[in-house]
């Protein structure tokens, strides 16, 4: 089996068995076995539900450390437009970058102008693809992953743009490498993130691609530091900061931003697990072809409710639609000249060089025969379990559990249900071991008489 | 021509219940992708069931789904009680459709259901009798080489 990079872990010292990751996994990927929770890697898409859920802190998540900074001789943060709905609607990217800069870095870039240069290119693909639709955006690790393990079929959908953090990343790198004349790698580039799942692209890009980013700091872990230093800063003149917005980048951090500022029509934004996969198994049944494409979130709202966010995701959605609402009225954009983005995109500057590649899930046996056979043997051990998902057995549902048992990862024993009838089961065989001794005690000539009690019974 | 086959699963499908619209196929595909079956192969038969599956919600009273699979090939027959159809031939062409208005306005009956599941089928046969139902037929070869 191969092995697949994730960005959640258990701490098995803090897990302490409460099921609640299990329950809320929405692939089904956590069991609990010995009484702590397991990741089963295959199933997982790193969408960080589990995170949230649990009370003792037991998942960890892979982010990089503040102290990481010291690593590098010149440091450039890179944060998520999501970093910026987290904060005060009077405070501003251009304050909050320069937040950053107060706490240890050297400079910053502003992820929102990428953002906005690969909208573009995304709305040039769009011009001139004809493949099959609707196209599907990649904004989302943790939608790309959903759809290589649970829609195989669907990889081809995947539109085949480069992600903005590794372009600004790569860009940062050539950039300083030659204006301060050190080397690619004294620079480090780190991805202030709202979810977990952004650390795949940095640490498991999805093609063989290079990544140049460096690292990934969680926005929970920055804000604390950020706060104090934005409440020093000199609030300026707000004007000045609104005209350097770049307004197609800044709506990347919501569902349905990026659709709103760039006026396509036939674009539909979902977010939350249970809706994309309502629509993804819509897609895959041949509808919504007339869609042009589907923006999806795993996080309901979009990148403002990834689960290393702090702010609530709804007050945050409304902050960055606010300041959308405020930039239109002003028609201020500030992004990229769209010339030059064109001329980019014709060099294939934003291509990925890779396709996406299916990593469907392992089937119950590689060989069709077994694997007919073991589905008769699941469905025959579903048909006899309770069917109440209780947990217990420390699978998510009944039916998640008849497969452990027949892959070989369970007993049906562990299912609760099963204790009683066990329970009857050893209480006769007890009482009959019992029978046999107690007719043993009573001496010898007695033979007659417990042949024929056998017999009754 | 493939005679028997190792799995059998059969649904049932209730005419006129859009609410649970679509989970036949769901639960086909479901199965079809546990059996380590190729997805491009999956998604057709998720496709064509699906399409016979709506046919039932849209069209007739009720019906049955039945999935049969071996090595060689995956068989999805549905049998339904209802009005039948008229003329197949009319029916099998795109865009021909008897759907209401009040369907049509819910984004189904596009006259495309029955040519879609041709398209996806290795072998799709269809038989109608008006004012008793239909049957469908619909095999999907495994190895693209079984066709001849």
């Amino acid at each position: 089996m191969s092995h697949y990079f994730h960005s959640v872990s258990v701490d098995v010292d803090k897990c302490d068995g409460r099921r609640r990751c299990m329950r809320v996994c929405p692939t089904q990927a956590i069991r609990i076995r010995n009484g702590k929770a397991v990741i089963l890697e295959e199933k997982c898409i790193d969408c960080g539900e589990c995170i949230k859920a649990c009370p003792n802190e037991a998942i960890v998540v892979l982010t990089d450390p503040i102290g990481e900074l010291n690593r590098f001789k010149y440091t450039v943060a890179v944060p998520s437009p999501a970093l910026y709905a987290q904060f005060g609607r009077s405070i501003l990217p251009d304050k909050i970058l320069a937040g950053l800069k107060k706490i240890g870095f050297d400079d910053t870039h502003d992820l929102a102008i990428t953002c906005g240069d690969t909208s573009l290119a995304i709305e040039h693909f769009l011009e001139e693809y004809s493949g099959p639709k609707p196209l599907i955006s990649n904004c989302c690790p943790s939608v790309v992953s959903l759809i290589q393990v649970r829609y195989p079929q669907l990889v081809d959908h995947i539109i085949p743009i480069k992600l903005p953090k590794r372009l600004a990343a790569k860009e940062i790198k050539e950039r300083k490498s030659k204006e301060l004349g050190l080397k690619p790698d004294e620079i480090g580039t780190f991805y202030i993130t709202p979810c977990p799942v952004k650390m795949i692209a940095i640490k498991q890009p999805p093609s063989e691609e290079e990544c140049y980013l460096d690292g990934a700091i969680s926005i929970a872990d920055i804000y604390g530091p950020l706060l104090s230093a934005l409440e020093s800063e000199d609030k300026g003149n707000y004007r000045k900061s609104l005209e350097s917005i770049c307004i197609l980048g800044i709506g990347w951090a919501v569902a349905g931003g990026m659709h709103r500022t760039q006026g396509l029509k036939n674009v539909l934004d979902v977010s939350g697990i249970t809706e994309i996969i309502t629509t993804f198994d819509d897609i895959e049944r041949g509808k919504l072809q007339n869609v042009d494409l589907v923006v999806a979130y795993t996080c309901p709202q979009g990148c403002v409710g990834g689960s290393l966010t702090v702010e609530n995701r709804y007050i945050s959605y409304n902050k960055i639609l606010r300041l959308l609402e405020t930039l239109e009225q002003e028609n201020i954009e500030a992004c990229r000249d769209k010339r030059e983005i064109r001329e980019r995109y014709r060099r294939k500057y934003f291509h990925m060089q890779q396709k996406y590649e299916p990593r469907p899930i392992q089937a119950l046996d590689e060989d069709l025969g077994k694997a007919i056979k073991k589905r008769e043997k699941k469905q025959r051990i579903y048909d006899s379990l309770p069917k109440v998902d209780c947990g217990i057995c420390g699978a998510p549902t009944c039916l998640t559990f008849a497969e452990d048992v027949v892959k070989g990862d369970t007993q049906l024993s562990d299912c609760i249900f099963n204790v009683p009838s066990r329970f009857k089961e050893l209480t006769s065989e007890l009482s009959r071991l019992l029978d046999t001794f107690g007719s043993m005690g009573e001496g010898k000539g007695r033979k007659p008489r417990k042949e024929k009690r056998r017999k009754k019974s | 021509m493939v005679s028997r086959y190792d799995l059998s699963h059969a649904f049932g499908i209730k005419g006129g219940n859009f609410a649970k619209a679509g989970s036949v196929s769901i639960d086909i595909k479901e199965i079809l992708r546990e059996l380590g079956i190729d997805p491009a192969i999956v998604r057709r038969a998720a496709i064509a069931a699906y399409e016979a599956e709506m046919n039932v919600v849209m069209y007739a009273d009720k019906g049955e789904m039945v999935l049969r699979l071996n090595p060689k090939a995956i068989r999805i027959t549905l049998e339904d009680e209802g009005p039948g159809i008229k003329d197949i031939e009319m029916a099998m062409q795109e865009g021909y459709s008897t759907a209401t208005e009040e369907i049509r306005e819910m984004g189904f009956g596009a006259g495309m259901g029955l040519p879609n599941i041709k398209k996806n089928a290795d072998v799709f046969e269809l038989k109608s009798t008006v004012g008793k139902g239909t049957s469908y037929n619909i095999i999907i070869y495994l190895n693209s080489t079984e066709k001849t």
